[in-house]
Parts: C-alpha cells; sequence; structure tokens
C-alpha cells in the first residue's frame, strides 16, 4: 500500500505536530525543543505526502525508508508516527517512562522507526546500507530518506558516508539537512563552521537541491526532483529556522535543549494554535 | 608436529563456501581485503562484496543498513580498528538494534606481521564483551574458525569474530562440530585446568604434553565464546581439577581471564593464574620474540600451571 494520508492542506498539521511535541516535552520534562520545531514541515512533507507506507504493516518490505539521524528530535518523530497511525496517543504518553518503546533517542523497537539513532554522524551510512541492499534485492520503488542536523555534519563520519554513497550512485537515496544554523552551544557558524553546505556535498558528487524547509509544497517538490536525478543520491539542504513556531524558542541555542515550564507551555501553545489557524483557513 | 593453518586462510575459504550456500550474505571490506582473506569472497561473488574504502566507521553504519534489509554483512578489518576506532557505531548502529552483523577483527592478538602497537589488538574481546547483546566468538585454529563462519552467520544476532593472521597448529579435526556457546574439554586432566581462547589453544596442548612428562595432568577446557560464557563447564572444570590457568593471547584485564575470575569468584573460588599480556603496549618484532617478551608461549602456560601445582604464590615473572 503506498498511502499518503487522506489530508490535502498539510500546513496546519506541521502545527498541531509542533502542538504536540511541546505538550510531550513539557510533561516529560526532557527533550529537545528548538530541533524538533525546526523539522515540523520536513516530516509532515515526508510521512503525509512523500513516502510509501503502511502504518498497519510498519516492516512492509517495499516501504520507504527513513532514519532521523540527528536523533535528538525523537519527540516531533513520535510525534508524526502517532498523527501517521504507527501507534495511539495513549502510547505516545509514555514517552520517558519505564518501559515505553518511546525512548530519549530513536529505538528501532518503535513501530515505524526503521534505524537506531542517538549519536550524531550515524544514519547517513545506514541509509546507504538500506538503498545498498533494496538495489540487491531489485527492489527499485524502494526510497530512503535520511534526516541530518547541520551541526551533525561536523562528523566526520556524514563525509564518510557521502564519499559511499556517491561511490555507489545511489539514487535512491536522500539526505536532507535541516539547515537552521544553529547547535548546542550557539551558532553553528561560531562552533564549528560547516557553510557552504550546498558546496561542499557537490564536491562529494550529490545532487544538490536548496529549498524552504517551511514550505511543504517545496520540500514535496525537492523530493521529486531528487526522484528524476538518476545515477548519484541528493541531498535536500532545507533552510529552516531552529524553535519555529514559537517566538522565544526562534533562532537561539538556549532551547536546543531546554526544559519547557507549564507557563513556557501555555504560551507556546497559543502561538502554535493561532498559526494553525491561519494555515487552516 | 601439528599441521599450521592460518585463521585468516581458513576463514577466507569459509567465507566462499558459506557464500555459495547463503546468497544473502555480504561481505564489506576496509581495503584491507588481500590481508584478510575476504578477497576470496570478492573474486567469487563481486556483486555481495562492497569495498568500503578506509572508512571503518561508515562500513559498520553501511552493514547495519544491509541488515535491516534482511541481509547477513560481514564487516572486514583488523581488530584494533573494528573494536576501538568503530566502537561507537558497532555499539550504537549494530549492538542496541541488536542487528545480525558479523564484525570481523582480522588480526586479532599481537602477532600482526611487525605492524607493532598501532595495530596489535590485544583489547578487542573485553570491550566486546562489554557491550550488551554482542557475542564474541575467539576460534582456537583454523578448524575451529571456518566452523564458526558458518555458525555466525546463521546466528541472527551481533558477533564479534576475533580471528588471527599467522599460521597455528591445527587442534581439531574435521569431524569437530562447533556451536555459539558451549566451552570444549580437548584433554582430560585432573591436576589444572587450562582454560584458553584463541589460538592459545595450540600453546596450552604442547604445554600440556610437556607437563604429563613431568607427571602433571593437565584438564584443557576450550573457550571458544567469550560471550555468553559457559559458566556451567567453567565451574565444572574448576571443580574437578581445584586449580586454574587462563590462558589467551589478549590483555589480562576483562578477556577471558577477568571473565574466569568474575565466574569463579562468584560461583566457586578456584586458586589460578592469568596468562596473557599485562596492562602494556606492545611493540613491533618477530613473534617469537613477541611472545617470549610478554609471556604467552608454551612454557608460560606450564610455568604457571606447575606453580600453581606446586601450590607456589609467586606470580610468573616476565621478562620486560
Amino acid at each position: 500500500m503506498a498511502g499518503t494520508g487522506d489530508r490535502e492542506n498539510l500546513a496546519p498539521l506541521a502545527y498541531k505536530l509542533r502542538r504536540g511535541t511541546i505538550e510531550t516535552l513539557c510533561r516529560a520534562q526532557a527533550g529537545h525543543p528548538g530541533g524538533c520545531l525546526s523539522i515540523a514541515e520536513i516530516l509532515t512533507a515526508l510521512y503525509f505526502k512523500v513516502m510509501r507506507l503502511d502504518p498497519a504493516n510498519p516492516d512492509w518490505q517495499d516501504r520507504d525508508r527513513f532514519i532521523l539521524s540527528k536523533g535528538h528530535a525523537a519527540v516531533i518523530y513520535y510525534v508524526a508516527l502517532m498523527e501517521r497511525g504507527y501507534f495511539s496517543a495513549d502510547t505516545l504518553a509514555t514517552f520517558d517512562e519505564i518501559d515505553s518503546i518511546l525512548q530519549g533517542h530513536p529505538d528501532i523497537r518503535t513501530p515505524g522507526v526503521d534505524m537506531a539513532s542517538g549519536s550524531l554522524g550515524q544514519g547517513l551510512s545506514a541509509g546507504v546500507g538500506m538503498a545498498l541492499g533494496a538495489r540487491l534485492d531489485k527492489r527499485d520503488e524502494v526510497r530512503v530518506y535520511v534526516l541530518l542536523g547541520d551541526g551533525e555534519l561536523e562528523e566526520g563520519q556524514v563525509w564518510e558516508a557521502a564519499l559511499t554513497g556517491a561511490k555507489f550512485g545511489l539514487d535512491s537515496l536522500v539526505a536532507i539537512v535541516d539547515d537552521n544554523h544553529v547547535q548546542l552551544m550557539g551558532d553553528t557558524a561560531a562552533i564549528m563552521p560547516v557553510e557552504p553546505i550546498p558546496d561542499k556535498w557537490r564536491a562529494f558528487g550529490w545532487n544538490v537541491i536548496e529549498c524552504d524547509g517551511h514550505d511543504i509544497a517545496a520540500i514535496v517538490a525537492a523530493c521529486e526532483a531528487a526522484k528524476a536525478v538518476k545515477g548519484r543520491p541528493s541531498v535536500i539542504v532545507a533552510q529552516t529556522i531552529k524553535g519555529k513556531g514559537v517566538s522565544f524558542m526562534e533562532n537561539t541555542h538556549l532551547w536546543h535543549a531546554a526544559l519547557v515550564s507549564d507557563e513556557q507551555e501555555g504560551q507556546a501553545l497559543a502561538e502554535l494554535c493561532a498559526l494553525e489557524a491561519v494555515f487552516d483557513a | 608436529m601439528p599441521e599450521l593453518v592460518a585463521q585468516r586462510d581458513a576463514f577466507g575459504e569459509a567465507l566462499v563456501d558459506l557464500g555459495a550456500r547463503n546468497e544473502r550474505v555480504v561481505v564489506l571490506d576496509a581495503d584491507l581485503a588481500s590481508s584478510t582473506k575476504v578477497s576470496l569472497f570478492a573474486a567469487a561473488y563481486p556483486d555481495r562484496f562492497f569495498q568500503m574504502g578506509v572508512t571503518e566507521q561508515n562500513m559498520m553504519g553501511v552493514a547495519a543498513g544491509l541488515a535491516t534489509m534482511g541481509f547477513v554483512p560481514f564487516t572486514s578489518t583488523f581488530a584494533c580498528f573494528a573494536a576501538k576506532r568503530a566502537l561507537d557505531q558497532i555499539r550504537i548502529s549494530i549492538a542496541q538494534p541488536r542487528l545480525p552483523v558479523v564484525v570481523v577483527g582480522a588480526y586479532g592478538s599481537l602477532l600482526v606481521g611487525k605492524n607493532g602497537k598501532s595495530h596489535q589488538a590485544v583489547q578487542d574481546a573485553a570491550i566486546m564483551r562489554a557491550m550488551p547483546n554482542m557475542t564474541v566468538v575467539a576460534p582456537g585454529d583454523g578448524v575451529e574458525a571456518a566452523k564458526a563462519v558458518f555458525a555466525v552467520a546463521e546466528y541472527g544476532g551481533p558477533v564479534y569474530l576475533r580471528l588471527t593472521r599467522d599460521p597455528c597448529p591445527v587442534v581439531f579435526d574435521d569431524s569437530y562440530e562447533f556451536k555459539i556457546g558451549p566451552a570444549v574439554v580437548v584433554r582430560e586432566g585432573s591436576d589444572v585446568t587450562v582454560m584458553t581462547t584463541g589460538i592459545m589453544l595450540g600453546r596450552a596442548v604442547e604445554a600440556a604434553e610437556a607437563l604429563q612428562a613431568e607427571g602433571i595432568s593437565v584438564h584443557i577446557l576450550h573457550v571458544p565464546t567469550l560471550k555468553p560464557l559457559d559458566v556451567e563447564s567453567i565451574v565444572a572444570a574448576a571443580e574437578k581439577t581445584g586449580r586454574v590457568v587462563t590462558a589467551e593471547e589478549h590483555t589480562i584485564i576483562g578477556g577471558l581471564g577477568g571473565a574466569v575470575a568474575e565466574t569463579l569468584g562468584e560461583h566457586r573460588p578456584t586458586p589460578m593464574k592469568r596468562v596473557g599480556i599485562a596492562d602494556v603496549y606492545s611493540e613491533s618484532a618477530s613473534n617469537d620474540a613477541l611472545l617470549e617478551k610478554y609471556g604467552l608461549t608454551s612454557g608460560h602456560i606450564a610455568a604457571a600451571a606447575t606453580a600453581l601445582v606446586s601450590g607456589a604464590t609467586a606470580a610468573t615473572k616476565v621478562k620486560r
């Protein structure tokens, strides 16, 4: 089944994911708000438009694969999987409790999670392996999406994997860079400059697509454009805003891994509801 | 003199045999295939061989991805690089998700062709043993290495397969059946048990024969699976002889010696000595010189056994 969900206007859904994220983070008193909020549209586009999935059959062999290489954004990933039907809201509510299937960083036993992560820089290699495996089995429909943070690009293994993806000409492999320009201790430009990101991937032999990471139609179009490229992998460098949608969390490293108080939750949810209503109009 | 076979040769040939029988087996190499002998698999099955270049960390992740797609990947590089350089990748991408990747640590031990301490792997088993979900196998000769190739491929979970480079004595015959888990009684004896892992087995057999002439009866329990450990057999052998020597081409910290000491300390305190490498980095030299200086010859095993039997308490002196 190549279901893509039934929703037409996906923009409000991205804000719904953000609300679920803030609620979960506040309840658990854990997690990483900023890097969750920056990828809401990317996850919405992938899980509700782009990827071939069957939530009723998470192990369907011909499904597309997704790896959240920046595993610290696990909470919004879980909210997206819940909204897509992989598990219930009651399960989401167990996040960070003992015996929960929802771990602080993605665990492969969670329905819908294709690969574990939590130590930065490792997801793209696994994506290379998945794309190689699909090719060996002639599962030509299978596409593999790996979401990385821009700070994560400081890990050397990312570039080992980039070399490998290009070497094997893995055109079913798509890396998406959540280019929010901020990491835990500050601006990426100050901590360890990684720009110009598109030039680096081009030099490594990848097809580079740049887009607005908060424009769902642009992300979907980028994924479609990647599908049309043969003989080499693609990277979508998505310009995003860390903490997007919550005024006091935007563009600051202070909300990379801060705890959300009840008062802050109230303000954040009010802002997100207002934005959701705007897009729902 | 027993026949000598290099584990790497036996492994390389067995891998080709395995490839013929199991089409899901794939091999990844970090630019060492001619040394590790996965070059034989590469020649036989070029479509199932992936040259990763010098990207050990990446190689572990690619293998993990292939495992999620239903393949049985063998990653091949030197043990020093597998167990240390790519350790976090093994932890996060292979062990935690419990994926059926066989991490082959070629050139495990001290004897790595005069390459010296950067290439010697004498902490790898301890490191892998400490990792949940990881099974650790260190065959004792070429026969066991070849049999282990088939067992680890069918195992269905992460395995670290520790192999060695140079020819070593053949102890087992072709009728030997290797299973992951059980320790193997190689020789019955009554005065002292020598427990071995990896290629110390051949040296233990040599020591036992020498001690036989001196009237000391040596029981040999070979422990090819360091994890999960065969606690029952280890305790039973300790009870039988009341004295235990462990022998491994590995640091005495955390490997077989550590594992047996932990086990006996809890279940049956027994006088024991650990033959292995002290807490040092070694150097580049000939095999014989290294084994002599770092205390790994059959003579060192025999001396430890004799000391236990005679009740001596002083540690075996190793020349520095």
